[in-house]
């Protein structure tokens, strides 16, 4: 494998990361305060549809963005009315949340477009497109590091960019505000935050709509720059695979970064080499589709260490009367 | 939590009808919003399910898939597990039965089915055992493993139709035709010798029997023998079952194993009883349909059944609406999602105002 073809791998392991990453956030902040969230894959699936619609229809991509953010965020609501307000069960919850987005997207996609469940092809104009960092051009004959920065960094969409700050953002909110602090204790012991006379149902709500946004801007992402319009289950399995990252994280965001970045990784190999000689065998092509799945099952074995899920994600919180 | 609030009769049918109800309302509400009529669309789905023996022929062999991924969805949801892998162990149990029905030279028909519903529940159990043996020894959530194993299975399926069972003169990536003796008995078979005309075209066989009959003995498995005690136990709550003895290991794994089997068992309805060859999506979303099932159902093994008819009379009338109306096949996901959704997640939505109501009656009483 020549520099030339790592270059490449690794320039596109920054873009299928990030998806990724905006939902491994989501479900992170959704989790730390104590609501499962299975629902991620439909919330970037109907925030890609109705951003590729949207931007398509208005020749903005920004308002594509603004309102597959809000479709999803009414996903999320739905979401906490269940999980929340009515202490149903979370994960049926975020299952039928899924299902629902799937069928929704193709019903909607076909009666507005008529293109057997695709929206049309978005024109430059109606995406988010590459942007080249400061001096990209300038170091890029500077040998390891010139390539790193100009190549692997630059030159990605907006969105890109966001998400890399979003993780620090994350960090800092949980970790260094009065808010994350409560968010953090509402999903470990809601009882104490209840004591403290804070709203349980409040906190947990910000939490989902905090979700919701950044599923929001993942889906977008999908449809509006990583491909040019909105394809049937785009997201394919996303949500599922920023869950086991999370996982993986242990439900911390600067590690949920590098964990993402392998599941990019892993894709970006499977999409560069259709299929795999390696001497002995050659992997056919959907051994290599599956891997980042595989991938997935391996790493929630627990081959990688004891993860432990904050203590009241998926119980119902129930005031005492 | 007061479970006396409500007759019990009342709970079983009421609240999953309610649900079902609201579930429908909203997805006439979604049918007006694209631009049809849905009384229309429901006129058409009834015409087209249930208004001649052709329809009913579709119907019930939608509705035997169902039965089977239904089953396989409650058997985990006893054991508190969420299954939601019955679409991948029932793409693997169709190569468990298109292996056995292309390899094998049957003598006739009804010992291939029984070699097929063996080799489709092995291979479905053995797609099943692997996300229970995490869950069981490793904690891995089964919700994220099975959804996993469904995307392998489709990878596995993938590769083993366009590299090993494609014909060599074929392009599509499917089987080739299984031998005529292995011909399933369609109902119009069963139903001639006593003199009632059916319709020779709807694929419904033998296999609906079958379904029924695993019902009623699920029914008994859980109610009347000491694994299906433990397995509701270790459901209802894991430390009091733990210290009456009951193994998790045990309950899990056996709960996955038999899941998987039922799930897989589906296979041999859709590919020896529909299209007589292994096809890529030969399952149709049975195996997530088989999560509403459940979910209506309560569960119970007699209660899926007649959830799994609905479900049955929703995927052929929808296949009637997409070719008579602009209203696409997908439509029959947003019903089995506002489903889900309302007898299983919002279900204290329905269940409080009734409970309410009842308490009220009963004190006028």
């Amino acid at each position: 494998m020549d520099l030339a073809t790592i270059v490449q791998i690794l320039d596109s392991t920054m873009r299928l990361a990030t998806p990724l990453l905006f939902a491994c956030l989501a479900g992170l902040i959704s989790e730390r305060a104590g609501i499962l969230d299975i629902g991620l894959e439909g919330k970037l699936l109907i925030a890609a549809f109705f951003s590729a619609a949207y931007a398509h229809y208005t020749g903005s991509a920004w308002l594509g963005l603004g309102v597959g953010i809000l479709a999803s965020v009414i996903f999320s609501l739905v979401h906490g009315l269940a999980a929340i307000t009515f202490r149903g069960n979370q994960l049926i919850s975020g299952v039928a949340i899924n299902f629902l987005a799937a069928g929704m997207t193709v019903v909607v996609a076909q009666s507005w477009f008529q293109q057997g469940g695709r929206t049309p092809a978005l024109t430059s104009d109606e995406r988010f497109n590459r942007l080249d960092l400061p001096l990209a051009g300038a170091v890029q004959d500077v040998p390891v590091l010139g390539p790193l920065y100009s190549q692997i960094l630059s030159g990605h969409s907006l969105l890109v960019y966001l998400g890399l700050l979003t993780v620090p953002a994350v960090w800092y909110g949980l970790y260094r505000t009065r808010f994350g602090l409560r968010l953090r204790a509402v999903g470990e012991n809601p009882a104490s935050v209840d004591t403290a006379g804070v709203s349980v149902v409040r906190l947990r709500f910000m939490a989902i709509v905090i979700a919701g946004v950044l599923c929001g801007i993942g889906g977008a992402y999908l449809s509006t720059s990583l491909s040019a319009g909105f394809v049937k289950d785009m997201s394919a399995g996303r949500g599922f695979i920023a869950l086991a990252a999370m996982i993986f994280a242990k439900w911390r965001p600067w590690p949920a970064l590098g964990a993402v970045l392998l599941f990019g990784m892993l894709e970006a190999i499977a999409n560069r080499f259709p299929s795999l000689d390696l001497g002995i065998v050659t992997l056919p092509g959907q051994f290599m589709a599956a891997l980042p799945y595989i991938l997935t099952v391996v790493i929630l074995a627990g081959f990688v260490g004891r993860a432990v899920p904050p203590r009241a994600g998926g119980a119902p919180y129930v005031k005492e009367r | 939590m007061n479970t006396r609030a409500m007759p019990r009769w009342a709970d079983v049918t009421l609240v999953p009808l309610i649900s079902l109800l609201i579930a429908f309302a909203l997805s006439g509400l979604v049918i007006m919003a694209i631009g049809e009529d849905p009384v229309r669309a429901m006129v058409l789905m009834v015409r087209g399910a249930l208004g001649s023996s052709y329809g009913w022929g579709y119907t019930l062999y939608y509705t035997t898939n169902f039965l089977l991924t239904g089953l396989a969805v409650s058997i985990a949801f006893q054991a508190r597990l969420f299954n939601i892998g019955g679409e991948g162990q029932a793409l693997v149990g169709g190569l468990g039965v298109a292996l056995v029905c292309l390899f094998i030279p049957w003598p006739n028909w009804w010992t291939g089915l029984v070699a097929a519903i063996a080799a489709s529940a092995l291979a479905g159990a053995a797609w099943a055992a692997i996300p229970g043996w995490l869950q069981a020894r490793r904690g891995s959530h089964i919700v994220i493993t099975t959804i996993m194993f469904n995307f392998i299975a489709f990878s596995l399926l993938n590769y083993m139709l366009s590299h090993m069972l494609r014909p060599p003169n074929s392009m599509d990536p499917a089987t080739a035709r299984f031998a005529d003796a292995l011909r399933l008995r369609r109902l119009a078979d069963i139903l001639e010798p006593l003199g009632i005309a059916f319709s020779r075209s709807g694929p419904a066989n033998v296999m609906l029997f079958v379904a029924l009959a695993a019902c009623v003995l699920c029914w008994a498995l859980m109610w009347r023998t000491r694994l299906g005690f433990e397995i509701r136990a270790y459901g209802h709550s894991q430390p009091a079952a733990h210290y009456a003895g009951i193994s998790s290991v045990r309950v899990v794994m056996l709960a996955m194993l038999i899941s998987g089997a039922l799930a897989g068992m589906m296979a041999v309805n859709s590919v020896m009883g529909g299209p007589q060859r292994l096809v890529m999506n030969a399952v149709e979303g049975a195996g997530f349909i088989g999560i509403a099932v459940a979910l209506m159902g309560r569960s119970h093994p007699i209660g899926i059944v007649p959830a799994a008819l609905l479900f049955g009379f929703l995927f052929q009338g929808g296949s009637e609406l997409a070719i008579e109306t602009r209203i696409p096949r997908e439509m029959i996901v947003i019903i089995q999602a506002l489903v889900i959704l309302f007898t299983g997640a919002l279900d204290n939505m329905v269940r409080s105002p009734l409970e309410a109501l009842f308490m009220i009656l009963r004190r006028r009483a």
